[in-house]
């Protein structure tokens, strides 16, 4: 569990981080928490020629309330997000979801935007920030462009970030006043990756359902108000569109009963939150 | 005041909470030392058609590639425990039967370049078909993993005890059940390590590791070697990461370490990492098991038959088919059974070899038995715990010679049993499973009951040979335990002894025992464990395992304590003017029972044999050092009609639990676990309670999450801690621990083992709790929620129409 050789680079500023990248290109890997990153690096299961260090960014390690939004920075650890006083209130999605996301250790290190760009089909964050129809801010040499949550993922383990490009932030929308939220998993044990994961939003008008762990990416649906048997046919309805596969750690069935089960606790929670 | 007893604080913890453990990865090296890395078969079962090192062995900064064709110059195939010709070579020699299995050694300047040059060696394999299964590779048509011994079927023996076809043809009942128990392993936080090194001078190997015995596999290793057994000189690190028996795995690496050591020309290093660990350190032994009992109408269990088929891996690894045949003499567990019949059959698959993993043998064997019990109560209608009941040795019965032949030596069983329920308070957590189903929720009730073996008899392994073989191969029996006690000329106490710790706090006890023993304080003993095979006494039977410290060491430790205490007694007569046997050892002092004013200091006594060996009086020898040799005669070799008692002493356990399984996910949370001991006299409380605990934890996820698993094609599934899930603070309640203690007539302080019991009770114990909430006949570890969900969930709801 040694890593194969690589050069280091520990950028001072964003323009040098890029400027790196767009040398480096495809031999690159950007390193910010290293959670993901390194075990593969000593796995060797990623073999980069270069990494950049861009976990000490300035002004990247930040988390500013933007009114509509929440922007978190490239360098900003998912412990910092946690703890920022305001996130009950202002993203009450993200304040269920990060303590079920890794372990205190990990997430003291791990980053907000490292989980995005990892693109994780179980991972909290993607999770949320596509039910909330977040945005992913992109930048290269040749300039920023901002992409909503749904045309940056486009599969497993796969983004629409180009080689050139870094994640410099993300955007959560800010809670909307009258809406409920909850967010709710099954993993194995405490801090696992879920096996299903289920983010609900509870509006006067209508619900929207996000499910991770079972297809490629974060699965997002909008319907009007549901409950009683209207939502269990709903809820049988995604189940059934997933196209769940078995793997070792469960069988597609399975994972079918628990966007049921948990699809319909998480809505009814999300009911239950509104104010 | 002696301390023995008590829950003194480890005197171990200082270093290691101050960052300052001794682990192999700690120790020095000498200039030049290499760090090797270990190129492994990517494939279950392949021919191997050569290894080219060529492009490795020139790339910069590497020292030697090893491969088995050195293995086949400087070594011989380890030996095997059945007469079967298998041949295992610590590098692979012309195929390979597991994937992990060695294929190449790279030693370098340092590892990462030792791993760049992993991916320079050629390696040509012819893959072959690869079988997991321990049934199917019975079948005809399965993959032959030895040709030359022509058959997966490595032993078949089977056994008869009493009259087990009459009880069974005169049976009001018969319940059968059978068990998949998994593969599974304890996973120390530290994986394996060693710095081996060559003296051509003397032809000499010397390896410094964490090797914890049994000491039966040194003669195996220096074997392989081909040197004589001194020449083979092993020495142990003061700190371990943790074992439970794991780190005998080490065993095949010292072989080829020392190997690369001398092809290298330079000391080598090598340091386990955990994917090589996980893929191909140890495993517990998966068994398959059909046990059948033929039951009186009231529940009494007058004849057992057990079918057990052991699956051992691609090779037999000593001291293997042991996991199989430690608990031979208590197959019956800790019942009143007279009539048995046994099939025992040893086949290799390929997977990882087996070896030591705590409990070996006994989780396997409960996992089956108390699986029974249960079916029993069911079947007949009757309360599990009525059951169990009706069929414990009484304690009138003790010693209680078992009809395979363990003696179990002391303890009330039913006592044990009644009052365990009552202050564990069974009948409130009934109350709380009839709330709970009142509620509709999924809530059940398990028990489990087994006997703790500890102390191993050398010769229980010899159980697998026919009465004929093993007296071809003379006997085998005892285990012989070695401490030493010395007394410095000032008065300072050292005791070494041939326990080799794996973090259990074994220093500790000793200093409390010989404290005991010399009226000293505990701060006062020095005890140093670091084994050194060239200098300490030792025997084939010592190290640290089959939970034998309490009793065997430490009751030698206190034998040789009692015997420097009986020199001094003699020397202090004299100045007394009293008889030796009225000399007292307290606080320092040395004193006459009569007149405990006219004391002496312990120190100016313990001088004279050092200062003045002309003043001792008359048969005193000079020098204070006294080295006791024990081994309980109660060990004796497997008899005629292959009964044999396969361990020293039987400590008692009874458990019950409570647990809720969720109905939609299958998850199952343990409500309250209850562990009743009788492990003998408790020498330090504290300590014991942590074995509990720590085995408990192992349990939890040996009950609920742990599988080293394959795919059908051999493919290892369990690579990665984030694969093989292992419960953390989180997942493990802590128990109710309660304590009835019986010392043991057998060890020298009454001591019995407790590090492994609850390895033992608990899996089985949870899954017969699971099999009450959900009324499930069949059940197999582990129990993952995906699973249990399979028999909770009834028809799915299909799709809407389209």
């Amino acid at each position: 569990m040694k890593p194969a050789p690589f050069d280091y680079l520990r950028a001072d500023d964003e323009a040098e981080a890029l400027e790196a990248l767009a040398e480096a290109g495809d031999e690159a890997r950007l390193l910010a928490g290293g959670q993901t990153l390194m075990p593969m690096l000593n796995m060797r299961l990623v073999e980069p020629a270069v990494l950049i260090d861009i976990s000490g960014l300035p002004g990247r390690a930040g988390i500013d309330d933007a009114g509509a939004h929440i922007e978190v920075g490239a360098a900003a650890t998912q412990a910092s997000l946690l703890a920022w006083p305001p996130l009950a209130k202002r993203a009450p999605l993200l304040a269920e979801a990060l303590p079920l996301l890794g372990h205190a250790q990990t997430r003291s290190r791990g980053t907000v935007c490292g989980s995005i760009a990892f693109a994780d089909p179980s991972a909290e964050l993607p999770l949320c920030l596509a039910a909330l129809g977040g945005a992913v801010v992109l930048r290269s040499r040749a300039g920023t462009r901002t992409l909503p949550a749904s045309e940056f993922q486009t599969g497993m383990l796969s983004t629409a970030c180009r080689e050139d490009e870094m994640v410099v932030a993300v955007r959560f929308p800010a809670a909307e006043p009258g809406a409920g939220y909850a967010f709710t998993e099954f993993a194995r044990r405490h801090g696992d990756f879920a096996i299903l994961a289920v983010a609900a939003i509870a509006r006067a008008n209508g619900i929207t359902i996000g499910v991770g762990g079972v297809a490629e990416q974060p699965v997002v649906r909008e319907w009007p108000a549901l409950d009683g048997s209207a939502l269990d046919d709903a809820l049988n309805e995604l189940a059934w569109s997933l196209d769940a596969a078995d793997d070792a750690q469960a069988s597609a069935r399975y994972r079918r009963e628990l966007v049921r089960g948990l699809g319909k606790r998480t809505v009814q929670a999300a009911e239950e939150a509104r104010p | 005041m002696s301390t023995l007893g008590t829950a003194l604080e480890r005197v171990e913890d200082a270093a290691l909470l101050m960052g300052r453990g001794r682990y192999i990865d700690d120790m020095p090296v000498a200039p030049g030392t290499g760090h090797a890395a270990i190129l492994r078969s990517p494939h279950p079962h392949a021919r191997l058609l050569g290894v080219d090192t060529a492009r490795a062995e020139a790339h910069s900064g590497v020292h030697a590639v090893v491969t088995g064709e050195d293995a086949r110059t400087w070594s011989t195939p380890f030996i095997v425990g059945v007469r079967q010709p298998m041949e295992h070579w610590c590098i692979a020699t012309d195929r390979v039967r597991y994937a992990g299995e060695p294929v190449a050694i790279v030693v370098a300047e340092d590892r990462y370049r030792a791993e760049d040059a992993l991916a320079l060696i050629d390696v040509r394999y012819e893959a072959l078909g690869a079988i997991v299964d321990p049934e199917a590779t019975l079948a005809p048509e399965a993959p032959v993993l030895h040709e030359a011994v022509g058959s997966n079927l490595i032993s078949e023996r089977a056994f008869r005890y009493g009259e087990p076809e009459a009880a069974f043809a005169n049976a009001a009942h018969t319940v059968a059940t059978t068990v998949r128990y998994p593969r599974n392993s304890c996973t120390p936080i530290e994986c394996l390590g060693l710095i081996a090194t060559f003296e051509p001078g003397e032809d000499a190997y010397d390896v410094l590791s964490h090797f914890q015995g049994p000491m039966t596999l040194h003669p195996v290793m220096a074997r392989a070697l081909k040197v004589p057994g001194p020449r083979l000189r092993l020495r142990s690190v003061p700190d371990s990461g943790g074992s439970f028996g794991v780190k005998q795995a080490i065993v095949p690496f010292i072989v080829a370490m020392a190997l690369a050591a001398r092809k290298a020309a330079r000391p080598v290093k090598w340091i386990e990492d955990r994917l090589e660990h996980l893929l191909a350190a140890n495993a517990a032994t998966n068994r398959v098991t059909r046990v059948e009992a033929a039951v009186e109408a009231d529940g009494r269990i007058t004849a057992l038959r057990l079918d057990q088929l052991e699956d051992c891996g691609a090779y037999l690894k000593a001291p293997e088919p042991a996991t199989l045949y430690r608990n031979h003499g208590n197959l019956t567990g800790p019942y009143r059974i007279a009539n048995l019949a046994v099939r025992n059959r040893v086949v290799v698959t390929n997977k990882t070899p087996t070896g030591l993993n705590r409990g070996f043998g006994g989780p396997q064997l409960y996992y089956a038995l108390e699986r029974l019990m249960q079916r029993v109560a069911v079947t007949l209608g009757l309360d599990p715990l009525t059951v169990i009941r009706r069929n414990l040795v009484p304690a009138g019965a003790m010693p209680y010679r078992a009809a395979a032949g363990a003696v179990l030596d002391s303890g009330d069983f039913p006592a044990t049993v009644d009052r365990g329920a009552a202050e564990g308070a069974l009948d409130a957590l009934r109350a709380r499973r009839a709330a709970a189903r009142a509620e509709g929720r999924l809530y059940g009730i398990g028990f489990a009951a087994v006997v703790e073996s500890s102390i191993s008899n050398m010769g229980y392994i010899t159980t697998v040979l026919t009465p004929e073989e093993r007296r071809k191969a003379g006997p085998k029996d005892g285990a012989v335990s070695h401490a030493t006690v010395s007394v410095d000329p000032l008065g300072a106490v050292t005791v070494s002894a041939d326990s080799i710790p794996q973090g259990q706090g074994h220093r500790t006890v000793l200093a409390q025992v010989v404290g005991d023993a010399l009226g000293l304080a505990p701060e006062r003993i020095t005890v140093a464990l670091e084994h050194d095979t060239q200098r300490d006494p030792w025997s084939i039977a010592a190290g640290n395992y089959s939970s034998r410290f309490a009793g065997a060491v430490a009751g030698t430790a206190h034998l040789a304590a009692v015997r420097v205490r009986g020199r001094l007694a003699r020397i202090a007569s004299q100045q007394l003017n009293c008889a030796a046997d009225d000399v007292r050892f307290g606080q320092g002092r040395i004193f006459a029972a009569g007149n405990p004013e006219n004391d002496l200091d312990f120190r100016r006594v313990a001088s004279l044999p050092h200062w003045s060996p002309g003043s001792l009086p008359d048969g005193v020898p000079p020098g204070l050092r006294e080295t006791a040799r024990w081994s309980p005669p109660e060990l004796t070799p497997p008899d005629d009609d292959d009964r044999v008692n396969s361990s020293a002493t039987f400590s008692f356990i009874f458990d019950f639990c409570g647990v809720e399984v969720d109905r939609l996910t299958g998850a199952v949370a343990i409500d309250r676990y209850v562990t009743a001991h009788d492990a003998g006299r408790r020498l330090n409380p504290a300590l014991v309670d942590g074995q509990i605990r720590g085995a408990f934890a192992h349990a939890v996820g040996a009950a609920l999450y742990e599988e080293l698993a394959y795919s059908e094609d051999g493919t290892f599934l369990s690579g990665t801690f984030a694969d093989y899930l292992v419960p953390t603070a989180c997942e493990v309640p802590d128990p109710v621990i309660l304590h009835f203690d019986t010392p043991s007539p057998v060890t020298p302080l009454g001591a019995k083992g407790v590090g492994e019991g609850n390895c033992m009770t608990t899996p089985v114990c949870i899954a017969n709790a699971v099999a009450d909430a959900l009324g499930a006949d069949s059940l197999d570890l582990p129990l993952t929620p995906a699973r249990l969900a399979e028999l909770i969930h009834g028809p799915e709801r299909p799709p809407a129409d389209p």
